[in-house]
């Protein structure tokens, strides 16, 4: 099973698009589109936006992102 | 140019178990290529894998690792990896990629293969055949006082020379107490880079090549990754130790 090249950041939801895709402002100021892990929706966990999540970015992506948290 | 101390080095011992992981691989994988035909689902085929690896006292090592819900991934054409075995059935002309892990006593091996189904247009198979002997190659390079990108980089050129490209999300990776382990080993780079190769490392050697875009996209099951132009995708795996009479494959 390949390990997946990644890279972790934290950010806050600004808006909430269609088909679980959010915009989400990261610390560093960049706007990324994010879709939701599919373990989070397993769980139906929510999100709203002004939430603080966790998210994974692709080093060859950096635009788009897979959110995998939501922190408390 | 300094050893990466993050690498961990496998003693004797550990070897012992790891040959005796990998060879339940082998034994597994080779039951299920006879079982690859038009019209079974991958949840057929990842039932039988559970089974056999039960059946040879190991636990499979994907099942639960991180939420992964299955014993094998199951990859379809454009699927590259982390395809999950449902009810999806092979059809004529179609390559699937499976992807194993064993767990004997605590010790990881990790390997794939990717077979036809029926018959498959010709350029598909070049693509099997290629990704097969990049591999034969990465694994050649896998020596000590090697630098590990050279494994990296005799991958990307034969897979480039053909015309095909390397998946950059996803690398190889080390592996021996644990699936993953340091270092990351990517299917591209300069040759000459990365930490020197020594004795006792154990590597999970994985190219996967597209037909295609390099690029790819994970579907909303948050696992199954995607060519993004929807052209097919090979994977070959083996877990190889290093030892001092060069690469030993352990899953072969």
């Amino acid at each position: 099973m390949p390990k997946e090249e990644l890279i972790e950041t934290e950010g806050k939801i600004v808006e909430a698009l269609p088909n679980a895709m959010f915009r989400v402002e990261l610390e560093n100021g960049h706007v990324v589109l994010a879709h939701v892990s599919g373990k989070m929706r397993m769980n139906f966990i929510r999100i709203l936006p002004g939430d603080k999540v966790k998210l994974e970015l692709s080093p060859y992506d950096l635009s788009r992102g897979r959110i995998t948290f939501r922190v408390k | 140019m300094l050893k990466d101390p993050m690498i961990p080095l496998k003693s004797e011992k550990e070897l012992q178990f790891l040959r005796v992981s990998g060879k339940i691989l082998s034994k597994v994988m080779q039951e299920l290529k006879s079982c690859i035909k038009s019209g079974i689902s991958t949840a057929e085929i990842d039932s039988k894998a559970f089974e056999l690896i039960l059946k040879e006292k190991a636990k499979p090592a994907f099942k639960g690792y991180k939420g992964y819900p299955a014993t094998i991934c199951a990859s379809i054409n454009e699927e590259i990896v982390h395809g999950i075995p449902g009810d999806r059935k092979l059809k004529d002309g179609d390559i699937i990629s499976l992807d194993l892990g064993v767990n004997y006593e605590g010790y990881f091996t990790d390997a794939a293969i990717t077979l036809a189904v029926g018959e498959i247009d010709k350029r598909v198979g070049q693509l099997v055949k290629v990704t097969e002997e990049s591999l034969a190659l990465g694994i050649k390079e896998a020596k000590v006082n090697n630098h590990l990108f050279d494994i990296s980089h005799t991958i990307q050129s034969y897979v480039e020379k053909h015309g095909f490209s390397v998946v950059r999300h996803f690398v190889g990776h080390g592996i021996g107490i644990n699936l993953h382990e340091e270092p990351e080993i990517p299917n591209f780079g300069r040759p000459g880079e990365g930490p020197i190769i020594k004795v006792g490392m154990v590597f999970a050697i994985e190219p996967m090549v597209n037909m295609g875009t390099w690029e790819a996209k994970i579907l909303d099951n948050g696992w199954t990754a995607v060519t993004k132009d929807r052209l097919p995708s090979a994977h070959f795996e083996h877990t190889v130790a290093v030892t001092s009479n060069g690469p030993e494959i352990l899953t072969g």
